[in-house]
This record gives C-alpha cells, structure tokens and sequence, in this order.
C-alpha cells in the first residue's frame, strides 16, 4: 500500500536550490514501551532513509528511537540533472519502502 | 443558541507577534488564503466569535494542517482512497462500486445523521460500518482502527472547506437536546462539565494550552499527542478521561448525541478534515 508523500517540485533550473519533503506512514515503536500485558514491546523503526538522484547519494539520515510516529523529513538540494528522486527508508522487521518522483531541470 | 462568552486571549496581538518575528508577517496571507473559500457561503457573520481550534494554533502547524504534503492525516486519506476502491466482505463489492467520489462531497459534512428505516443517528463511522454490514456483508471494523478511521478520512476530506451543514431532519431534535444537556453536566471525579472548559473558559490557557471552543471542524484528527489519527469519539473519550469520568461504551448513544450536538453548534464553520491538532 502506498503510504508515502513526497513533495518536490516537478521543474527545476540548473543549479536551483531545491527543498524536498517526504512523510511516510511508520509506528516508530521505540522498544521501551510495556504493552497491556505488561511486556515490552519489541522496537520497531525505521533506521535509515537515504534519498538519491539518478542513483547517487545526496542524502542520509540515521533514525533514533525517540523520533515519533510518521517521520517527516525536509532537506535542500542543487538542482543539477533531471531524472529520478528516490528516497528509500529501511528499518526494522525488514521494513524497506522506496518511492520516487521525476524531475525536470533545464 | 449559546457559544462561548469569553473571547479568545493570544498572549501577543497580531502587530507584536509580527514585529518579534518578521517570517510570521505571511502568516495573515496563509490564513486568509486557507479560509476565504472555505467562508464563501457560510453563514458566518461578523458578531460570530465562534473560532475552530485551526486558528488557536501556532504558524507551524496551521501550514502543517494546510499543506497536503506534510498533514500526516493525508497519510490515512491516501490508505482510504486505496480502501475505498478494494472490494471487501462476501459481496466482494467495494465502496466505489455503489459511490462516486464527487458524491461524497459534503457528506461529512452534514453527519451524524439518521439512516434509512432506523430512528436513531450515526455518525461518519457508524454510516461506513452499515455500509460494510448491509451492503458489503463484511465484518465491523473496530472502533479507532486504522481502516475505519482511513476510510473515514478519505471520506471527510472530500468536504473539505465546506460549511458544516446538519441535516433539516426534526428527529434529531431529543437527540441534539440530549447531547446539550450531557455537555451541561457536571461529571467524573472533577466535577466539570464540558461547558465549563469549552464555553466558560475557553481562550483561557490549561496547563499552557489554549482552550479551544470545542467545535468539531476538522475530525478525524491526526493529533500530535496521540502520533495518529483519530476520531471525535475518541478526543470525546480523552475529555471524559480528563475529567476523571468513566468513558462510555465505544457503542455508547451518547457520544452520537454529543456530536449531533456539537456539529449543531458549529453549523456553517467550515469543515477542515484532516485536522491537525497538538
């Protein structure tokens, strides 16, 4: 199911300084709650999300517990080809998402 | 009809908080922008000092609530469009075989209202799980889970800017009286009644937060204490607990006649589903 929004522009020109912003639906269970039973419950977040252009790295963030549910995360980036903007988000229990937008840049 | 007495307190006028911070100087713009059509056929005049919990919130989160990209509620609107068009129960019909999108509009809007052959409201959720048990032949959803408040969502955004509309039907009369007279009275270990916070006291700050006038503009909410969506039962079942009362059944009339009354209140503000809210 898709559960992730991504707001980027559609069109940017060359050298452009950009802002990107991506939610994503997540519990971000932190692993030092107790359930109803008293147990904990077991830690389940997401632990990295990585955003690439046309395939290389332009950013990464490390995931702590202490982030709350529905991470959302923002950051700039120089508009240099168009293509491909994925982001990608793995975490516990073998979570991987990955979602992409196009864009144009002239 | 009775609203709030006291006028809404902001701790800074609206030229101090622009002189303190220059980046908020948007902020009428950005207001102004998000309302003007929601107001455009609402009958709201200028002696109106009804004001939603939208406008008793920061800048941050008023652009949070208004951007469709960053309002975690859109999360749960997305997973109800993909519901919405998924054939469920031993129908194996989906909501999109009998509805169209367009002809949700409004309809959130104007609920809780009272179905076909029954004497008694429901709410928006309510509506989705006789939907589900008469025509879908599917099992109930639970109260607050993710789907039934997805679906909810999904549905509630299609009014979004509306004015809130209750239905011209003369039986929800008792109920809405009903639904005044819980609001009216004093309950649970602190002795309070709804009145007393949200239309004695409301504007005034509780443990630092503002008091809101309680109308029920932009439910489901995606609440930042709760990091979820959620519905107006379940921030009904929060006061409840607030106070210190027993919270009533999940199934309980009470908290329909409570909405029929507070949607009542707040007829022709306009609808903001999905809310966000601290």
């Amino acid at each position: 199911m898709t559960n992730v929004l991504i707001n980027a522009p559609k069109a940017a020109k060359k050298g452009e300084v950009i802002e990107l912003k991506a939610l994503i639906l997540h519990p971000m269970e932190s692993g030092f709650r107790p359930g109803t039973n008293g147990t904990i419950i077991p830690r389940n977040i997401i632990e990295r999300v990585v955003a690439t252009w046309n395939g290389k790295e332009i950013f990464r963030m490390d995931f702590s517990p202490a982030i709350a549910a529905n991470p959302f995360v923002s950051f700039f980036a120089v508009a240099a080809e168009s293509g491909k903007i994925a982001f990608r988000w793995t975490g516990d229990e073998g979570f991987a998402v990955e979602e992409s937008v196009a864009i144009d840049v002239a | 009809m009775k609203v709030s007495r006291s006028k809404s307190q902001s701790p800074l006028t609206l030229p101090e908080r622009m002189r303190w911070r220059p980046a908020l100087a948007l902020l009428p713009v950005v207001f102004a922008a998000s309302f003007a059509m929601a107001q455009a056929g609402a009958d709201k005049s200028a002696s109106d000092t009804r004001r939603s919990g939208y406008q008793d919130m920061g800048a941050a989160l008023q652009k949070m609530q208004d951007d469709d990209t960053a309002n975690p509620g859109m999360l749960y609107v997305q997973l109800g469009e993909q519901l919405w068009a998924k054939p469920a129960g031993a129908a194996s019909k989906a909501c999109a075989d009998c509805h169209s999108v367009a002809d949700m509009k409004g309809v959130a809007a104007r609920y809780p209202a009272i179905p076909e052959n029954s004497d008694r409201p429901i709410d928006l959720e309510g509506r989705i799980q006789l939907c589900r048990a008469s025509h879908q032949q599917a099992e109930r959803l639970a109260p607050e889970s993710r789907d039934l408040l997805s679906l909810a969502a999904f549905v509630a955004r299609q009014s979004r800017g509306l004015p809130i509309a209750p239905p011209d039907d003369a039986r929800l009369a008792p109920f809405r009286s009903e639904g005044e007279a819980i609001y009216r009275r004093r309950q649970g270990q602190l002795n309070l009644s709804c009145a007393i916070c949200h239309d004695d006291n409301a504007g005034k700050k509780l443990a630092g937060v503002t008091i809101p006038q309680a109308h029920p503009t932009g439910y489901p909410i995606y609440r930042l204490e709760w990091q979820a969506l959620g519905s107006l039962k379940r921030r009904l079942r929060n006061c409840l607990v607030g106070i210190r009362a027993e919270a009533y059944p999940y199934e309980a009339v009470d908290y329909v006649a409570l909405e029929v009354f507070l949607m009542g209140r707040a007829k022709g503000m306009p609808f903001e589903a999905p809310g966000v809210r601290p």
